[in-house]
């Protein structure tokens, strides 16, 4: 089973690389992205619309031949007036134009944030410089915590909750919904759909510390039954290392200062402060959608995490070099 | 001369003087003299708005170059050129620098040289005040400045949100050094505004009323009305992240009780219309220059006037439109959508008279109408992208990213820095006596217009493809590159038009062909003196019988004539009319601002480091001012 669905998330994946590093605004694959587009090109040929008549306007009045005035104060009452009455006309334009965005604008809102009952409810908590998911399920020990990757069902309503630990973040899939905040000592949520199955990458958008720009996350939509394979897998605990190398690697990380900090479940690692790695090799990238999942990087990020994203919280800790690959082993075996 | 004989030394009256005794004594009586002392005490509304366009010109080089910097690390994905930790402290400096060393107190520079000169008086008020505040600013920005210099320049941002700018995620003296520097530069912009509030409402020329104001003068009242208003509740914000840093309240701690949104209100209620404190000023220029380069009186003074005071007002209404993304409540938001939208139409109103005026105007193509010309380009696309922003719908996707980043650029470096270039061009002759080439001019302005638009046109672009603001680098996946390289050869244009400004001003200054009063046969008063101005101003007071003075009286300006010759005195009016009231004594030079500045300065240093200093630092501050406000035994104190 397991087979499958990686095979199926394989193909999905292989179907939408050009969206991996994707993240943009006009490429919208879900209903309330494509509302936003749809409302940023109108503003767009509204904006577009009326600089254009005022740069001819201006063109005009440079260009337009008049007769010379040697004293500067003697103005035709006339034409005053037919200044005064075009000048009226272009405020009441401007005024209309204005009432009308305003109302496009707020009838898009109340489309746009209207809630539904949603078919998965995810808590997400902003950290420097990381994503911490957690999936409300009615039991506890169906709990998935996991870590900078969300997985949704394709089509279906999508709550998420916002949080923050340390300081203010912000949360922007640009192909699927507009961006909300996380902010320290209030909760705010956000509902969304995926139109289609891909994988779809966001990123903090509110400064926060040295790795704002290292602090992306990719969402994956997946059809529904595949989802909830997903969300089995996802809720068990690490299956204890068979091979000999990966259960060195499990020795090695349980023994280093990797367990102050994270959690596997399954093992005696069970610290919150990091990412929870438990299906940690599952994932499609690591260090934040910063570098994709590969053994070459889970050695690098390892080895060096400060020269990959300076000043990130995890620490050069001094692994040998025969240590090492036994302990990449462990990690992306972590399924 | 019997009447000087006969009439007491401190009594001789400019009424019957010949023109070379009545330079001569107004020269003595006015000037500031030539020695250190002298010139660091000269309370002169000219020499002091001189300092603080240069001062204010001297930040703008190096918040451009902290621009550059990040233009060069920006231009291509994953750049090493500077990490995380500089880029932070460049963008927060830039920020800073330009928000509050430059573009305020640019503004106020030119207001504290011209609005006395445009009035028709001999100072602007409370001169010594505006010494001080010219000190004050000064230090505020050599402290600053310093502070990056010695590597602990603030990081979180020109807006500091809390908590990042808090005591747990900005550890050190960075964020402190950062929002001390904001009380700074507030206190001395709330200095100059005063000056200019009282300077206006007092001290007009007999004959300018309330309609004969110039447009760039009713600008400056207004901005000055949006900094009494707007600057305390940042020097509230900022003292209270002071005390959550340094005293430990928790102000800004949702863990016991305070609120992080807080912070993000207090600073944009003064945030807001700080953009309005930078862009009405220029407004005001952009009127002059088209008065007097379409060679028509503006049309519509009357709706222009009422539009400033109207977009004064409805500036302190929008300041939400900055939380879109916070989770507020919808429908509060959606009323911030409305008031962001509805200035457009004062707005309007100003774009749709000017037009106007050019309409039936026979425009003179020279450098500071092609500044505004580009003012009008450049700005439309940015008054409109704020349309775009205030929605929030809209909001939530362009937030924070580079499309906002465009956005206020285009606003203020249109809206705000080509009409200042323009208005340099436009008074340098003025201010120096001699004018600024031409040619070199039209190749500032074309290099600025390109160098612009190439830099920062493809930021929207950017933004809506999911370039987030405030990264200091990005991965080459993302396909943000192409673009990025593009903005950075339009940054590095513009940085060589500035260039070009540069060599204009100090090669005319020696170079430049003379002047003359009125080089561009201007309307107003300023244009009335000699150039440079005599340290008196006006050797007698103006008296104003049209909104462009000179036009009206085109053989010989009506004066005025009673004011003291060897005691500085101006005429102070009536409000509305400026019907003359009184003689007013304006204060001699003095030291004492500038002890004072340094003693305020001393303190506010102090406070970083031990909130005692407050306690200590106000006995040196108490004894400069005693100094400053010492009894002289003037006529005026014994009354």
């Amino acid at each position: 089973m397991r087979f499958r669905l990686t095979l199926a998330a394989a193909s999905i994946l292989f179907f939408t690389r050009d969206c991996l590093a994707s993240q943009s605004t006009l490429d919208p694959q879900g209903p309330q992205a494509e509302h936003l587009a749809r409302l940023f090109w109108i503003f767009t040929g509204v904006c577009t619309f009326v600089w254009v008549a005022v740069m001819i306007v201006l063109l005009a009045a440079l260009i337009r031949r008049k007769a010379e005035r040697p004293d500067p104060l003697q103005l035709e009452p006339a034409t005053e007036r037919r200044s005064a009455a075009v000048v009226g006309g272009a405020v009441v334009a401007t005024l209309l134009t204005v009432v009308a965005l305003t109302a496009l604008s707020y009838l898009s809102q109340r489309q746009l944030f209207a809630r539904e009952k949603p078919a998965v409810t995810i808590k997400v908590t902003g950290l420097q410089w990381w994503w911490d998911v957690r999936y409300e399920t009615d039991s506890p020990d169906q709990t998935v915590t996991t870590a900078n990757e969300i997985y949704v069902p394709v089509g279906e309503p999508v709550t998420v909750k916002l949080a923050a630990n340390d300081v203010i973040h912000s949360f922007w899939v640009p192909s699927l919904f507009g961006k909300q905040d996380l902010i320290p000592g209030q909760e705010n949520e956000i509902q969304f759909k995926a139109s289609r199955p891909g994988v779809y990458r966001g990123q903090c958008a509110e400064f926060c510390g040295w790795q704002h720009a290292h602090m992306g996350l990719l969402v994956v939509a997946l059809p529904s039954p595949l989802f909830q394979q997903w969300m089995k897998l996802q809720s068990a605990p690490a299956a204890p290392p068979q091979d000999p190398i990966r259960k060195k690697g499990a020795e090695i990380f349980e023994s280093k200062a990797c367990i102050m900090c994270h959690t596997v479940r399954g093992t005696s690692a069970g610290s919150r402060v990091g990412p929870d790695l438990t299906h940690f090799g599952s994932r499609q990238s690591i260090a934040s959608a910063t570098l994709p999942m590969s053994r070459g990087n889970i050695a690098a990020w390892v080895v060096d995490p400060q020269g990959i994203k300076p000043g990130v919280n995890m620490p050069n800790v001094s692994i040998a070099p025969e240590e090492l690959d036994p302990l990449v082993s462990y990690l992306a075996g972590l399924q | 001369m019997t009447v000087s004989d006969a009439t007491a030394r401190d009594d001789l009256r400019d009424t019957h003087l010949g023109d070379a005794e009545l330079h001569a004594r107004l020269t003595r009586t006015w000037r500031t003299g030539s020695g250190w002392i002298e010139r660091l005490s000269s309370v002169d509304h000219k020499v002091v708005g001189r300092r603080y366009i240069i001062t204010a010109f001297v930040f703008l080089c190096l918040g451009g170059l902290s621009a550059v910097a990040m233009r060069l690390q920006l231009a291509r994905p994953e750049a090493k050129l500077l990490g995380p930790d500089l880029y932070n402290q460049l963008f927060t400096m830039h920020g800073t620098t330009m928000m509050f060393l430059f573009a305020v107190p640019v503004m106020e520079a030119f207001a504290v040289y011209l609005v006395p000169l445009m009035l028709g008086t001999r100072n602007i008020a409370f001169p010594r005040l505006n010494a001080f505040s010219y000190w004050v600013y000064l230090f505020g920005g050599i402290f600053l400045w310093a502070s990056f210099m010695l590597k602990i320049g603030p990081d979180a941002g020109w807006f500091a949100y809390v908590p990042l700018s808090g005591p747990d995620y900005s550890p050190g003296k960075r964020v402190d050094v950062w929002a001390q520097m904001i009380t700074f530069t507030e206190v001395s912009a709330l200095a100059v505004a005063i000056e200019i509030i009282v300077t206006v409402f007092k001290q007009r020329a007999p004959g300018m009323t309330l309609d004969r104001i110039p447009l760039f003068v009713w600008s400056m009242l207004v901005m000055s009305f949006l900094i009494i208003f707007a600057m305390p509740a940042v020097m509230v914000a900022s003292t209270m992240l002071i005390l959550d840093r340094l005293v430990g309240t928790h102000f800004f701690n949702p863990a016991e009780g305070g609120d992080s949104l807080l912070w993000q209100h207090l600073f944009w209620f003064f945030g807001h219309p700080e953009v309005y404190i930078i862009f009405i000023p220029a407004t005001g220029m952009v009127s002059s220059i088209i008065v007097a380069f379409a060679r028509r009186p503006m049309f519509g003074q009357l709706p222009l006037v009422l539009s400033l005071i109207a977009v004064g007002f409805l500036s302190f209404g929008l300041w939400v439109h900055h939380m879109f993304t916070t989770g507020l409540p919808q429908l509060g938001a959606s009323f911030f959508t409305a008031s962001s939208m509805l200035i457009a139409v004062p707005n309007g109103i100003q774009i749709f008279c000017w037009l106007a005026t050019l309409w039936d105007g026979r425009p003179v193509f020279k450098t500071p109408l092609l500044f505004v010309l580009g003012f009008f380009f450049i700005f439309v696309i940015g008054g409109l992208s704020g349309v775009m922003v205030a929605s929030v719908p809209l909001d939530a996707q362009v937030h924070d990213t580079y499309f906002v980043v465009a956005h206020f650029h285009y606003v203020l470096i249109g809206g705000a820095v080509f009409p200042l270039i323009g208005a340099v061009y436009f008074w340098f002759p003025k201010i120096t006596g001699r004018m600024m080439s031409e040619r070199l001019g039209k190749w500032n302005f074309w290099l600025a217009f390109v160098g612009f638009n190439v830099a920062f046109f493809p930021m929207h672009i950017l933004g809506v493809q999911g370039m987030p603001r405030r990264v200091y680098t990005y991965l080459p996946e993302m396909g943000w590159g192409p673009l990025n390289l593009l903005s950075s050869a339009g940054a590095l244009i513009l940085f060589i038009s500035f260039v070009l400004l540069l060599i204009n001003v100090i090669t005319s200054l020696s170079r430049g062909r003379l002047a003359g009063d009125n080089p561009w046969d201007a309307g107003t008063l300023e244009w009335a003196t000699t150039s440079p101005p005599a340290p008196y101003n006006f050797s007698r007071i103006p008296f104003v019988t049209h909104r462009e003075p000179l036009w009206d009286n085109r053989e010989r300006l009506p004066v005025v004539t009673g004011l003291s010759v060897d005691s500085r005195e101006v005429v102070s009016g009536t409000l509305t009319e400026a019907y003359p009231e009184l003689r007013e004594s304006s204060p001699e030079p003095s030291i004492w601002p500038l002890l004072a500045a340094i003693a305020v300065a001393g303190t506010f240093l102090g406070s970083i480091f031990t909130p005692w200093a407050v306690v200590w630092g106000s006995i040196p501050v108490a004894i400069t001012l005693t100094g400053w406000f010492w009894p002289k035994g003037t006529p005026e104190d014994e009354k």
